[in-house]
């Protein structure tokens, strides 16, 4: 086994041993911070499919910004005394039986289909590609996503203001 | 089952987002803490993201995947920022964020 190998299982392990911490730990400030390592090992797994591109977005938006934004709400909403029980979880069993039937079908058809792959995977700098397409043929999404982020912002900021009661 | 799991193959790509977006469901299914419910929805996000970038690398070659990745992510962003707006509403009105003990639409 070449390093390279043993470095994607390790990175394997951690996204999918945070993952498991994130869906069956008690402690909702252990689940929030176990995310931590599936979002960087999300990243360490975009590097090895040479995205280094989205590898670097997904570092700055998903740990920089979305999982400081889930620690902000979880310490702003729950009660340090009931930290036992405020990441209760329901229906196990049932959910369970439902997760484990759909992972199964799921793994036999990644196995089973025979995918056409390219002959030569390449590995080469993505970002002035990616620049390119945004700025020609995915113009039109782009720009709604300035709106969309526009309409989010504000949004967020109008439903989370207090109200003042007359 | 761990034959043929390593970075060069494809399959190997597409199990690590299943198992991603299975757990994701499983966080959604049984978790009542609202905040939860949404890291589930995050996970959910990422197991799809990565079979989009697999896809793009081993498929076709060219960026197409990994701008609709960049596109999943920025979305992602609003629907955490517009999502955990919406608990911190519901936990001053409500004083809980358990999905269950929510029941009116208005205090």
């Amino acid at each position: 086994m070449d390093l390279s190998t043993a470095v994607f299982y390790l990175v394997a392990i951690i996204t999918v041993g945070s993952a498991l911490m994130v869906a069956f730990s008690r402690n909702i400030i252990y689940s929030a911070f176990s995310l931590l390592g599936t979002f960087a090992g999300i990243a360490g797994i975009y590097v090895f499919l040479g995205a280094d591109f989205v590898a670097g977005v997904q570092l700055l938006i998903y740990v920089g910004g979305i999982l400081v934004l889930i620690l902000f709400a979880v310490m702003l909403t729950h009660r340090i005394t009931d930290v036992q029980i405020t990441n209760r979880a329901a229906g196990r069993i049932p959910a369970l039986i439902i997760t484990g039937v759909f992972i199964y079908l799921l793994i036999q058809t990644i196995r089973e289909t025979s995918w056409v792959k390219v002959k030569e995977v390449v590995f080469q700098p993505t970002t002035a590609k990616i620049g390119d397409l945004f700025l020609d043929s995915y113009l039109l999404p782009f720009e709604l996503a300035s709106l969309v982020l526009l309409a989010a912002l504000i949004g967020a900021v109008v439903i989370s203001r207090k109200e003042i009661k007359e | 089952m761990l034959s043929g799991f390593s970075p060069n193959e494809l399959s190997s790509y597409l199990t690590i987002g299943a198992i991603l977006f299975t757990l994701g469901l499983f966080t959604v299914l049984t978790r009542r803490n609202a905040i939860s419910v949404l890291m589930g929805v995050e996970l959910i996000l990422n197991g799809a993201n990565i079979n989009y970038v697999a896809f793009s690398h081993f498929g076709s070659g060219n960026a197409d995947g990994q701008i609709y990745a960049i596109f999943v992510i920025m979305l992602a962003a609003a629907e955490a920022a517009v999502g955990l707006a919406i608990v911190l509403a519901i936990f001053q009105i409500f004083h809980t964020i358990d999905v269950e003990a929510v029941e009116t639409l208005r205090e």
